[in-house]
């Protein structure tokens, strides 16, 4: 850890407090085999940063018992850790020692992405084609004649037929799809431009004519590749981005048998009835009733509720809370399948909306285009046949309007622009999934947000630290650094350092508090009916019987109050939302009085408390069915159906797992700047694509009439075709420009996001 | 006329063996860590190489 200190990728270290080692029984649960007691484990680090880091993890894995290797990949940010034997080494805990955060990462049956490799293939073959069938045309062009033109062009011809079949076909693909379910897409006009150009191509070649267009053909297809390369590298790195970070479900339980025994299950296995164990700092894996123990429960992502639940045997569990202090046995109500994390997605998949419906903009504009080139192209064939009754001249010109029109700039206008787009807000730590989701921010009218966890951190803040006597609040954070409970993590962040008071035997009472004694005297540090045995309870009453105290030998001697924390910048990104004409709306699972405070202090006109995830989603589908296109920002179990009815929608990178793969929008930093930033890039990427496809309609309407007047030759499509793509590219590039420069803190990831735009070309 | 029978054929498979090679080198997996590559000049490797 020399050159660069994990803690610069802050947005990274998200919850830091909560995270527990994952079991070893876990460990082999998300490892693959590879055959031969050889077993392969990946792990995302996300704050791997340099050659020094690559080498202190490979080197201090490397030394450990049973593991064959460890290979550091940085620009996934991923370790793959091979080992043999029965124990699993405990490298999850060696990289925690060295400083680095590692979660587990599902085990992957196909590894490498395959359609990036044709991808690459193809743009390698086309690029290849293209360079050599250039070159031959070029010499034509010069004035090259007879027997010598002919053989250029045969052996153009036959460098062409590989780019054709291998890199055309994945055009020829996707438009043989579309056309057979009846729709219409930019690889329509692209298949049929190009297959017609090579036919009549090698027409005219064996009738030893000059209209050759194999440079055209293939050109098109390396330019266009290159965009859709481009377009699913960046969706791939974000894709991997949002993967990596760390899981939130619960991947198995520790299961208590009949005879004692101890196994530890997958969720899946886990089946109503049986017993399981569930440590202080894990999440309960399935709904269930607790058997034994007390605790407090952090329900936020599940339910949106922001302060903990203290529960106690008898009582109900929800899956995918988070048990905060003592150990709970809890007895499983339903299967995984029937549990409640299992009906969140199937409201999701049942709410599959607006999204659905939604046609990309380059399909609108090809289901136009196709038809009126294709139209114009037959048109001019006719025309030509009755002013002239000459076939093959007719043939050759109306092929000649196919090629010129081929939407090599259309084709291009749209990914390019959404690849930049991406590109500077991956810088920003926001992931985008695909590109419509862009094209469906860029038109969003509403926002709706919701708050524990999104505008507020779901991590309570000590509000009336200054009123208490620093002497009492230094003992207090002393205590509470003992405990995971979050409202003690919040007294912690008040310790003195060096000023600690020599406590004997610190013990946590789960659902409780903590008690100490030091030098005969007892401090407690709980709730107010537990720590204050000897005081009056009732006085103070303005934070109920609930409210947090220190008591010294019984006697109250500090109370503290609580408020969620606001998330960085919560208010700015309400004001710049409202600046883009999108009014913002907050729903909540939480009580009204919670909800109350949140929106005024954000300024928030619009909420509804206590809603439940079906209300959630009713209340988006209601503003969608009165015409708005609502954007969704939200992060726990109980938005996700929410999240994937709205058009398009968000989710910080803090968001349940389902979550997170629902939402459009994943944003890694800890600022909620991050909506309006994504909303501008979108709307600025909006109005490029819109410029790009007027530039290539105004090529087009000065290049086809020279094409049916029949004065295209191919070098003139070559240069037009070239123009025109660059032209649509360099606007593209503009949007670098055009976006606010990125704050102070992006710096030291900065260097790390360019090495990625280096893509393997 | 009789240059080109040389020279093109020439032409192609120099073109052709550099396309193989790239091929080559993305099917063993070169490209797959293109930061990590870059970073690991730096680290200084044991005498004996890896398996």
């Amino acid at each position: 850890m020399s050159c660069c200190a994990p803690g610069a990728e802050t947005a990274l270290d998200l919850n830091g407090a909560t995270w527990v080692l994952p079991s070893s029984q876990e460990i082999r649960l998300a490892s693959r085999s590879l055959g031969d007691d050889l077993r392969q484990t990946d792990l995302s680090v996300p704050t791997v940063h340099c050659a020094a880091c690559i080498q202190t993890i490979e080197a201090a894995l490397g030394k450990l018992d049973h593991v064959e290797s460890a290979r550091v990949n940085l620009s996934t940010k991923r370790v793959a850790v091979r080992w043999r034997g029965d124990e699993v080494p405990p490298f999850v805990a060696a990289l925690g020692r060295l400083g680095y955060e590692a979660h587990l990462f599902a085990p992957e049956i196909d590894d490498k992405d395959k359609t990036l490799a044709e991808l690459i293939r193809a743009v390698a073959v086309a690029g290849f084609a293209a360079g050599n069938i250039m070159l031959l045309s070029v010499s034509v062009w010069s004035g090259a004649e007879g027997a010598t033109r002919d053989l250029f062009h045969w052996v153009s011809a036959l460098i062409a037929i590989p780019a054709l079949a291998f890199a055309g076909g994945i055009f020829f693909r996707s438009a043989w799809n579309a056309l057979r379910h009846g729709r219409m897409n930019m690889d329509v006009p692209i298949a049929v431009g190009v297959s017609l150009a090579y036919a009549m191509s090698l027409y005219e070649t064996i009738n030893h004519g000059d209209h050759a267009y194999f440079d055209a053909s293939v050109s098109l297809l390396f330019f266009l590749l290159i965009g859709r390369t481009l377009d699913h590298v960046m969706r791939e790195r974000a894709r991997t981005a949002v993967k990596g970070l760390s899981q939130l479900a619960a991947r198995g339980a520790m299961v208590l048998r009949g005879d004692g025994a101890r196994d530890y299950l997958p969720v899946g296995e886990i089946e109503p009835g049986m017993r399981m164990l569930i440590a202080a700092g894990e999440r309960i894996p399935v709904d269930g009733k607790i058997i034994q123990g007390t605790s407090d429960l952090d329900c936020s992502l599940a339910s949106g509720e922001s302060t903990p639940k203290n529960v106690a045997p008898g009582e109900a569990v929800q899956a995918g809370v988070l048990n905060l202090t003592g150990p709970l046995t809890i007895e499983a109500t339903a299967a995984a399948k029937d549990s409640f994390l299992a009906e969140m997605v199937r409201l999701m998949e049942a709410a599959e909306g607006g999204r659905a419906q939604y046609r990309r903009i380059a399909d609108r504009v090809s289901a136009l285009y196709a038809p009126m080139v294709h139209l114009t192209a037959f048109v001019t064939f006719l025309g030509w046949i009755v002013a002239t009754g000459d076939w093959h001249r007719a043939m050759t010109i109306a092929i000649a309007v196919l090629i010129i029109t081929c939407p090599c700039a259309l084709g291009l206008a749209v990914p390019i622009v959404q690849v930049v787009a991406a590109r500077r807000l991956f810088e920003n730590g926001i992931m985008v999934k695909d590109g419509s989701a862009m094209e469906r921010l860029a038109i969003v009218d509403i926002a709706v947000f919701d708050k524990t966890g999104t505008l507020t951190l779901g991590q309570p803040r000590l509000v009336n630290a200054p009123s208490i006597d620093p002497a009492m609040l230094a003992v207090a954070a002393d205590l509470a650094a003992h405990s995971r409970h979050p409202f003690s993590k919040a007294i912690a962040g008040f310790a003195i350092p060096g000023g600690q008071l020599k406590f004997d035997a610190v013990t946590e009472h789960p659902g409780f508090g903590i008690e100490a004694t030091d030098a005969g005297s007892t401090w407690r540090l709980g709730r107010r009916g537990w720590a204050g045995w000897k005081a009056r309870t009732g006085g103070e009453a303005k934070h109920g019987y609930g409210g947090t105290v220190l008591t010294k030998n019984g006697m109250i001697v500090a109370s503290f109050a609580f408020e969620d924390a606001l998330r960085v910048d919560a208010r700015a990104a309400i004001d710049q939302l409202s600046d883009a004409r999108v009014p913002v709306e907050m729903l909540s699972g939480d009580t009204a009085a919670a909800c109350a405070e949140v929106a005024k202090s954000l300024g928030i006109d619009n909420f509804v408390p206590c809603l439940l995830p079906s209300g959630k989603l009713e209340r988006i589908e209601t503003l969608a069915k009165v015409g708005h296109r609502v954007l969704m920002v939200g992060d726990g179990l109980n938005d996700t159906p929410a999240l994937s009815a709205a058009h398009v929608s968000i989710a910080p990178a803090t968001a349940a797992d389902v979550g997170r793969n629902a939402a459009d929008f994943v944003f890694l930093r800890e600022s909620l700047l991050a909506v309006p930033l994504a909303l501008d890039v979108s709307r600025k990427a909006g109005s490029l694509i819109r410029q790009n496809i007027a530039v290539a309609t105004l090529y087009n309407t000065i290049a086809v009439p020279i094409a049916i007047l029949g004065h295209a030759t191919p070098l003139i499509a070559a240069i037009a075709m070239s123009a025109s793509s660059l032209l649509v590219i360099g606007n593209a590039l503009r949007l670098e420009g055009f976006v606010r420069h990125a704050p102070a803190e992006t710096v030291a990831n900065d260097r790390h996001s360019n090495n990625g735009g280096r893509v393997q070309l | 006329m009789r240059t080109l029978a040389y020279l093109i054929p020439g032409t192609l498979l120099l073109g052709g063996l550099g396309l193989s090679g790239f091929l080559w080198a993305l099917k063993s997996g070169q490209y797959e860590d293109l930061d990590g590559a870059a970073e690991r000049i730096l680290v200084d490797q044991e005498d004996k190489p890896e398996r």
